[in-house]
Order: C-alpha cells, then sequence, then structure tokens
C-alpha cells in the first residue's frame, strides 16, 4: 500500500485529524531463541495516547518497532487502520517516530530536517517550506531554523525531531523513550508538550517509557510489560489503585513490602485485616505490597522507629523501622516533621493491599 | 493553532553540553609534554629526513650534466615543441595512472563503500572478517601478490584485453587498507543506525537513505579514501613493472635511463601531488561542519 498523505490545504495544518486504530494481534517475535514478544494483543484507539511501561528487556521497544516496521515480527497481526501492515516497509507505513538517540541529520539545518519527510512525501517546496516553518512554530524553535543539530541542546534536539515527526500528519506517532537521554527539568517539560501536541492533534500515539512517572502522566492508558507480555492494560488510575498482580503493583508507584499472612483470601498484617487485590493466592505466608499513603502516623498502633524524614513539596515522605525490623516509607501531611530516632506509631488505613509470595524476586 | 512552547531551554554557547562525547583532541594528556625546544628538534630531524632528498632533488634538475655548474635546461626542455615528441611515452604513461586511479576509486565507491555500510548496519557480526580481509593485502608483499596475480590476468587479458586500465583491479585490492580505514573511521563516528531508521520512517527509501543521508555524512571518509587511493595508485612500480604495464612509476624509471632529470621532474611533480592530496585529506579530517545558510 501507499502512504496516505491528505494535507493540501494550507488551513488543515493545524486541524485536528482523527488518528489511525492500532491493533496488534498474538505478535511473537525472537531474537536467537530469546522471547522478545510473547502473543501481544493491543488495541489503541483513534486519538489515544498509551504508553508500554516496563523494565529493560521486556519487550516494549521490540513492540514499538514491529509497528514502525524496523523490526518484522514473526507471527501475529500488526493492523493500521483496518490495514494488516505486516508486509508493509517502514517508508510506506506513514508513521512518525521519535528516537531515544538523537537524529536529526547531522548534514541538514533544523529547517531541512523537518522539511525531509515532505520532500519525500513531493511536497512541492514553498509548501514544503511553510508547514515545516509552521510546525517548527508548535515545537518554539523557529528562530533556530538554519542551526545544525550540533549547535542544538539535547531537549532542543528532541524538539525537532519531534516536530520533523509530526510535519507529515503521521497516521501513528512512535516515540521511543524520547526523554530518557534529557535533564529532569527538561525531560517534564518536554512531555507535557508531547502530550499538548498530540492531543491537539489527535495523532494515535504509542509512547516507550521505562519511567513509571512519565507513563504514568502522559498516557490516556499504560501497558505494564514483563518477558513480552503485557501483564496489565488500563488507565493510570486503574493500574495503580487495582493492579492486576504483584508486578504490576510492584512497578507503577512506591510499594512497602510488609511480611504477611494469607488467611481465608485476606491479608493479615500486623492485626489488621485488608483485601487482596489481583489473582487470589493459596492461604500462607506472603509479602504484602503496601502504598505509603495506605499508612499513617498514629497515636497508637505498631511501634517503630525514624530513620530519615524527607520534604518533598507538598507531602512529606518518613522511613520508619517497625518493632519487627521491617522498613516502611510513610506518606503524611508536611506539618507534622518527625526526626530521626524518634519513637512513634503506625497504623494501617485498611486499602487494598497486593501480595508476593514469600521469598520471590522481582 | 498551537501555541509556541514555552519555555524553551537555552541554547548552549558553544557546543551542546548534553552527553556529547569528548572528541579526540579533548582527550586527557598523559606524561609531561616535551618542550618547546625539543619538540623543534623532533620536527627539525624528521623534516630533515624527507626534505633532504627533496632538496637533493630538486638541486639535482638544474645540474649540467657532470660540469658542476646549474643551468634551467632541464626545466625549460620540458616546455619546447619537441618534448612532446620526445617524452610522448611518460605522458601516456601518466595519462595511464590518471585512469588507473580513477577506476580504482571507482571500484572503492562502487564495491568497499556500499559493502561497508551494508555490514555495519545489517550484518554488524561481519565486521570483524570484512576488516581481516581488507587489512590483509598490506601484508602481502606485491611480489608475491604479482605470482598470484599473474595467472589471473592471463585470463583477464583475454576476456579484457590488455589495456592498462585492467591494472586498476588490482589496485583495488593494494588500496583496501587504507580506503577501508579511511571509510571505517567516519562510519564509527556517525550513528549510522538511528539516522537511516529515522530517515525510513520518514518515508526514504533504501537508496535514498544512502544517496541523501549517509553519504553526505560520509563525505570525508570517502574523500580520504579516494585521496589516498590515488596517490597509491600514482606510486605504486612493482605490479604494473612485474605484469609489464605502463604506467607513471615504470615510465620514470624507463627514462631515467636516458635523462635522468626530467625522470626526477617528473618524479617531483608526482611527489607534489600526493603531498597536495594528503594536506586536503589531513583538511578534511580537522574540519568541522560550518555551512550556514544565510
Amino acid at each position: 500500500m501507499t502512504a496516505t498523505f491528505t494535507m493540501t490545504g494550507p488551513t488543515a495544518t493545524h486541524t485536528p485529524t482523527a488518528g489511525a486504530t492500532v491493533q496488534l494481534s498474538a505478535v511473537v517475535k525472537a531474537f536467537s531463541g530469546h522471547t522478545a514478544l510473547n502473543s501481544i494483543d493491543l488495541e489503541v484507539a483513534p486519538g489515544e495516547l498509551v504508553a508500554l511501561l516496563g523494565p529493560s528487556g521486556c519487550g516494549k521497544t521490540t513492540a514499538l518497532r514491529s509497528i514502525s516496521g524496523l523490526e518484522s515480527i514473526d507471527s501475529g497481526r500488526i493492523v493500521i487502520d483496518g490495514v494488516d501492515v505486516a508486509d508493509t516497509p517502514t517508508n510506506k507505513r506513514d508513521i512518525g517516530m521519535v528516537f531515544q538517540a538523537y537524529s536529526l541529520f547531522p548534514h541538514m539545518t533544523v529547517l531541512e530536517n523537518v522539511e525531509f519527510g515532505l520532500k519525500m512525501r513531493k511536497v512541492a517546496a514553498a509548501r514544503r517550506r511553510e508547514r515545516a516553518l509552521e510546525t517548527l512554530d508548535m515545537v518554539g524553535l523557529t528562530k533556530h531554523r538554519d542551526r545544525f543539530a550540533h549547535q542544538l541542546s539535547g531537549g532542543q534536539q528532541q524538539r525537532v525531531a519531534l516536530a520533523r515527526a509530526l510535519v507529515t500528519r503521521p497516521r501513528v506517532l512512535l516515540l521511543d523513550e524520547p526523554l530518557s537521554a534529557l535533564d529532569a527539568k527538561v525531560r517534564v517539560q518536554l512531555r507535557e508538550e508531547i502530550r499538548r501536541l498530540q492531543t491537539e492533534l489527535g495523532i494515535t500515539t504509542v509512547f516507550v517509557t521505562h519511567d513509571q512517572e512519565e507513563a504514568l502522566a502522559v498516557a490516556d492508558r499504560v501497558a505494564v510489560m514483563r518477558d513480552g507480555r503485557i501483564e496489565q492494560i488500563g488507565t493510570p488510575e486503574e493500574l495503580y489503585a487495582t493492579p492486576a498482580n504483584a508486578f504490576v503493583a510492584d512497578f507503577v508507584g512506591l510499594s512497602n513490602r510488609m511480611p504477611a499472612e494469607l488467611v481465608d483470601g485476606q491479608v493479615t498484617l500486623h492485626g489488621c485485616s485488608l483485601n487482596l487485590l489481583g489473582d487470589p493466592m493459596p492461604d500462607g505466608p506472603v509479602i504484602a505490597l503496601v502504598r505509603p499513603e495506605d499508612i499513617a502516623l498514629s497515636a497508637d498502633g505498631i511501634a517503630g522507629t525514624v530513620i530519615s524524614s524527607s520534604f518533598l513539596g507538598s507531602l512529606r515522605r518518613t522511613r520508619v523501622r517497625l518493632f519487627d525490623d521491617t522498613v516502611v516509607a510513610i506518606q503524611h501531611e508536611v506539618e507534622r516533621h518527625p526526626l530521626p530516632g524518634e519513637a512513634v506509631t503506625v497504623r494501617l488505613k485498611g486499602a487494598p493491599v497486593s501480595a508476593l509470595p514469600p521469598k520471590v524476586k522481582k | 493553532m498551537a501555541a509556541p512552547l514555552s519555555p524553551v531551554e537555552p541554547a548552549p554557547a558553544s557546543a551542546p553540553a548534553e552527553r556529547r562525547p569528548k572528541s579526540a583532541n579533548q582527550a586527557v594528556r598523559i606524561g609531561a609534554e616535551p618542550s618547546t625546544v625539543a619538540r623543534r628538534l623532533i620536527l627539525g630531524i624528521i623534516g630533515g629526513i624527507f626534505l633532504i632528498p627533496v632538496i637533493a632533488m630538486i638541486e639535482f634538475t638544474f645540474r649540467n650534466g657532470l660540469a658542476g655548474d646549474y643551468t634551467t635546461s632541464h626545466w625549460t626542455g620540458l616546455f619546447t615543441e619537441d618534448s612532446a615528441r620526445t617524452y610522448r611515452g611518460l605522458y601516456q604513461a601518466i595519462e595511464n595512472s590518471l585512469v588507473l586511479a580513477a577506476v580504482t576509486v571507482a571500484i572503492v565507491l562502487v564495491l568497499l563503500l556500499p559493502t561497508m555500510v551494508l555490514v555495519h548496519m545489517q550484518f554488524p557480526r561481519l565486521k570483524r572478517t570484512l576488516e581481516f580481509i581488507c587489512i590483509i593485502p598490506i601484508t602481502v608483499p606485491a611480489i608475491v601478490l604479482v605470482v598470484g596475480l599473474a595467472p589471473v590476468y592471463s585470463v583477464v587479458v583475454q576476456v579484457l584485453g590488455g589495456s592498462t586500465w585492467t591494472l586498476a583491479f588490482a589496485y583495488g585490492i593494494t588500496v583496501l587498507p587504507y580506503a577501508y580505514r579511511a571509510i571505517q573511521g567516519n562510519l564509527d563516528a556517525i550513528p549510522v543506525k538511528t539516522l537511516s531508521e529515522a530517515a525510513s520512517t520518514l518515508g526514504a527509501g533504501w537508496l535514498t537513505v544512502l544517496w541523501t543521508i549517509l553519504l553526505p555524512n560520509l563525505r570525508r571518509g570517502v574523500l580520504a579514501a579516494s585521496f589516498i587511493s590515488i596517490a597509491v595508485v600514482l606510486g605504486e612500480f612493482t605490479i604494473a613493472s612485474l605484469l609489464n604495464r605502463r604506467n607513471l612509476q615504470t615510465a620514470l624509471l624507463q627514462v631515467s635511463q636516458s635523462d635522468p632529470w626530467v625522470a626526477v621532474i617528473f618524479a617531483l611533480a608526482a611527489l607534489a601531488l600526493a603531498f597536495i592530496l594528503l594536506l586536503i585529506i589531513g583538511r578534511l579530517g580537522s574540519a568541522t561542519p560550518s555551512r550556514r545558510k544565510s
């Protein structure tokens, strides 16, 4: 098939486009014996931003590269806008991609870089320039149009890369850890800009990251991956509040690991009986995963000693060694300022928890 | 309409600050630097080793036979009407050598360059093997190479005739080590895979990627490989002589039997050309892209 490129009128540039649907069905990909994608199913709705989140080696980048065509798949189907693209080469898939490594063409100026995709689509020179400048304007880099990549900072280079990917108004935007080489501050700025542009343009987007904060902050839905499989896919709120299993609970957000007992399907922890999230487990000893905000400093309860306390702006996080030697992090209001060595008592708020079998390494 | 991003982080004053690898000339120096005097002494000695023969050659071209005085007649004789006839063989040999240089460069560009790019991108495991193959010619003496090439050339002559240009097939092999190094250095310095992938996601096919993205970024390596190939071909004597072909060096030897002064003048010209080529290669290596559009 040929790339669909429908932008013709000057007014069309900033009109939100209806993004394409992207479907992965039972996609399998192996590299010399190692299964990178183990029968992945994923559906991304038009205009949706889905983040693929997971530790390194979980297959998230392979999944993204399979959608782009940079990686061929062993079996399964990848369907964009209802068309199976398994045999369509990358340059015909009408996608935009931003890479983790800086990928601007070093011998071209910023403007020439942004124009490149339009040139490949044989857009007339004048129209090309106009469109490229409009897109550069969207990422705030018009004044750097004549610079070369080596004259830009890392954040600016990724903005240009984003403009270059967006200028053709692709059906699908693929972002492969585009922020991981950047400073923390630039990273937060740029991720918000990516989200804003993506929402305005309505481009279906798949965003690969190993940073859970990044995924939760920008995505409509997050797919948590492990060992080539999607463990859970859901909105950030769903993943955080109702993780499907202990891996998701452990990977998304902070969790305290506390030894507990599972009795009749209920987690018994320091005298509290808590509901178990996720799949049922056999009764016996377990490691409960308790969120820092589900434990509170209280007038009475479980005895412990403060190890340290950090001010995090709107809240404070205090680490307490409990009488049984378990160390827990507790999130609480900033007004309360425990000092290291101070004897305190804590209590569980009673929220449901996830649990790991004992002695299972993450 | 989308609003511009703000705030935009400021551009670095000169070079980008973020995770840019140090270039070689920024490497930490180890040990004490030699003093200015020592440096000049070393430069003087090495320069002398190279310059003395060249000066001797220049001096020789002005000698008037064994009379002990000097004359410019050897130089001026080259620009007389007779010289074209007298040195016809030499001019023909220069033409042969230039054709050989051109065909050799073509072999490097058409065969070696795409092979190296392909291995670099698609078959990185073959990189060591390719390097080994390309380095072999430097370890094989020309005379040994000729022993092997002689029967090959008996076939080449049958198929392509006995023209001198066919010698370029052998030269294509002898320049491999130099051309390989020049191109590989450039290939390692640019993110070939990322650039090609970025271009293909933007709609470029394989040929477009090679032509519009990779070649411009490999320009220095390709030019260096070409110039060094030309320098090697212009200086080659053994293979041409043993395979009975006429090139600049074999012709110089022949002319030197009858007119040693002219042979030295042409040798000086060839040296000057090689020197200029090497100077350009040096420039290519140190230059930074500074093309700016208004």
